[in-house]
């Protein structure tokens, strides 16, 4: 896994390692992975102008793991988008690991997993997972070396000369994840990924990636609708409401005993617990969950579930 | 598995054997009637002549047929080559830039309506009627038109998550053509060609009919017409027939293969 070096070097490394605070950062530290202030997004269309994001702040520090949870059409992809330079904020600032996004994703910081797969139909399995290597002038054993590893890893390996068209949606996802994976961008932008797939690969697919986060060290910020998911493998878990998109409440996971995220948190009663939360705060923010539209800087941090 | 697939395989077979068997049985029965019209009614040769008439000149000729359809055959190979050449090229420039295609969509359609095979004699008089240039130029000029049409629709079929996929690889222009636009306007391209290959080997024999070398089977054609040799001249446009139908299957067989290979 770790024996091919990265092609980009701009892994910032994991949690604990001490990165160059960002200049003129409110609150010194290292540089968050993504740092949204005050973001607005509006799309004109001929039907009018939609407001899919209002004043959102957030941050993602380096390393940590973020679901974004809410209603449909609220503006979840939307912010990803902007985050992976795929459009650009109406207003607001934004940057990630410190620089503008459009400068992040020419340095290759990030990795993308769609809402669709996206996997080019003309393409094996194994082609498609070697693209990125290959755009970026990575050699071909290497290649062939990485996508070997990484097929094993989403439990494909029998299946990487086969075409997309030979494979189930949640399989064609797997290959995406992989894909997505394979320059070890040390922030991951995942839509959905785990949309299409049946609840036993779902659960195993997101033990795997709590995995290659922490072998990583990458931040990800993730977009599911799932709440047992966004709690199971969150930090954090923003949650939001529509019309107009913005973020509602900020729910921090905390941990029992050592902060492991195994199987068998997901029978934990503290894990239910931080599900009903969750569950509270999507739903009108009841039960004393406060709403919160501000990043973490705060003083008065969002009360969040505590499960130690 | 390995039943299964037999099985299948056996089954497709039957499918073909089933798909083929009427239009053969009609082709058969219309020979039938063919020849019993011509040998009750007496019908004269210059009118119609007998389907056995055809084929005893078929086997008599028959070297000189492979002949000239293989002469005719280079033609429309050479000809269809340059014209899918060219037009490609032509689409890509208009892909990438909206000026292009202003002036080349309107050039394609142009020429898809005009009757090119008109401008054989003008090309025989430019280039000389001693080089086979007229009629590949011809054959080219009507490839030209659908294969542009097509490929220029399959280089505008990029989905938008394959275009922001490479975005989000910071890839280039090339890399974007190399690695998405191209590959997924290749069906479209051998669909185009296609669409043109039969119209191709009819301009290829007519164009042959305004004068030039002797050597292909629209020239045959016009000769053994003029010199009253009936069954010899249907002999010819047998061939003709069959090298339609050989440069028909050949395209379809290459246009199934890529679509295969896209999982179409
Ligand atoms: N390119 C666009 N042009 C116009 N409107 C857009 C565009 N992209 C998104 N929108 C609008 O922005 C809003 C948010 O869309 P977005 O795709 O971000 O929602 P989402 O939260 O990801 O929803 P889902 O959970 O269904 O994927 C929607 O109202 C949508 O109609
Ligand atoms: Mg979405």
């Amino acid at each position: 896994m770790r024996s091919i070096p990265v092609p980009t070097g701009s892994r910032s490394g994991s949690t604990t390692s001490a990165v160059a605070p960002a200049a003129g950062a409110p609150r010194p530290g290292p540089a968050a992975a993504v740092r949204a202030v005050g973001v607005h997004k509006r799309f004109r269309t001929r039907a009018g102008v939609v407001t899919a994001l209002q004043d959102v702040h957030l941050e993602v520090a380096a390393g940590e793991f973020v679901s974004l949870i809410g209603p449909s059409g609220c503006g979840k992809s939307t912010l990803l988008r902007l985050v992976a330079d795929l459009e650009e904020p109406t207003s607001g600032e934004l940057s990630v690991f410190g620089k503008a996004p459009r400068v992040a994703r020419e340095a290759q910081d990030y990795g993308i997993a769609f809402q669709q797969a996206g996997l080019l139909p003309w393409r094996s399995v194994r082609g498609n997972v070697e693209l990125p290597l290959e755009l970026h002038g990575v050699g071909r054993r290497e290649r062939a070396g990485r996508a070997r590893e990484l097929l094993a890893l989403v439990g494909l390996s029998d299946f990487a000369d086969h075409t997309p068209a030979q494979l189930s949606g949640g399989m064609q996802q797997r290959v995406a994840i992989a894909r997505a994976l394979a320059e070890r961008p040390s922030l991951l932008l995942m839509d959905e990924p785990f949309g299409a797939l049946d609840e036993m690969t779902r659960e195993r697919m997101q033990t795997e990636l709590v995995r290659i986060c922490a072998e990583s060290g990458a931040a990800v910020v993730f977009v599911t609708h799932s709440i047992p998911e966004a709690v199971f493998l969150s930090d954090r878990v923003v949650v939001m409401s529509p019309r107009p998109g913005r973020i509602s409440a900020v729910v921090p996971i905390r941990l029992p005993g050592t902060g492991e995220r195994t199987e068998g948190l997901r029978e934990d009663a503290a894990f239910f617990a931080a599900v009903t939360a969750v569950r509270e705060a999507l739903h009108g923010g009841a039960a004393g969950t406060p709403a919160v539209a501000a990043p973490e800087t705060a003083a008065g941090a969002p009360r969040g579930v505590d499960l130690r | 598995m390995s039943t299964t697939t037999s099985s299948a395989v056996r089954a497709a077979g039957g499918d073909v054997l089933r798909r083929a068997l009427p239009p053969v049985l009609l082709g058969v029965v219309g020979l039938a009637a063919w020849q019993a019209l011509v040998v009750a009614a007496d019908v004269p040769p210059f009118l119609l002549p007998s389907p056995t008439a055809i084929v005893e000149q078929l086997v008599e000729v028959g070297p000189l047929v492979l002949e000239a359809s293989l002469a005719t055959g280079a033609n429309v190979l050479v000809g269809t080559l340059l014209g899918a050449v060219v037009a490609v090229l032509a689409a890509l420039l208009a892909a990438r830039s909206r000026p292009v295609d202003a002036v080349l969509s309107p050039t394609a359609a142009a020429i898809a309506v005009l009757p090119i095979v008109a401008l054989a004699p003008v090309l025989n008089t430019m280039f000389g009627t001693t080089t086979t240039t007229p009629r590949r130029l011809v054959v080219a000029a009507v490839v030209f038109a659908p294969v542009f049409v097509t490929t220029l629709r399959g280089l505008r079929q990029v989905l938008p998550v394959h275009r922001e996929l490479l975005r989000s690889y910071a890839a280039t222009p090339a890399q974007l053509a190399r690695t998405v636009t191209i590959p997924g306007a290749l069906p479209y391209l051998f669909t185009g060609l296609r669409i043109a290959s039969s119209t191709g080997v009819i301009a290829a024999v007519v164009a042959e009919y305004f004068g030039g070398l002797q050597d292909g089977l629209g020239s045959r054609i016009t000769s053994a017409a003029a010199n009253s040799a009936y069954p010899r001249a249907w002999a010819f446009v047998v061939g003709a027939i069959l090298l339609g139908l050989a440069v028909y299957l050949l395209t379809l067989a290459a246009e199934r293969l890529v679509a295969r290979r896209q999982g179409l």
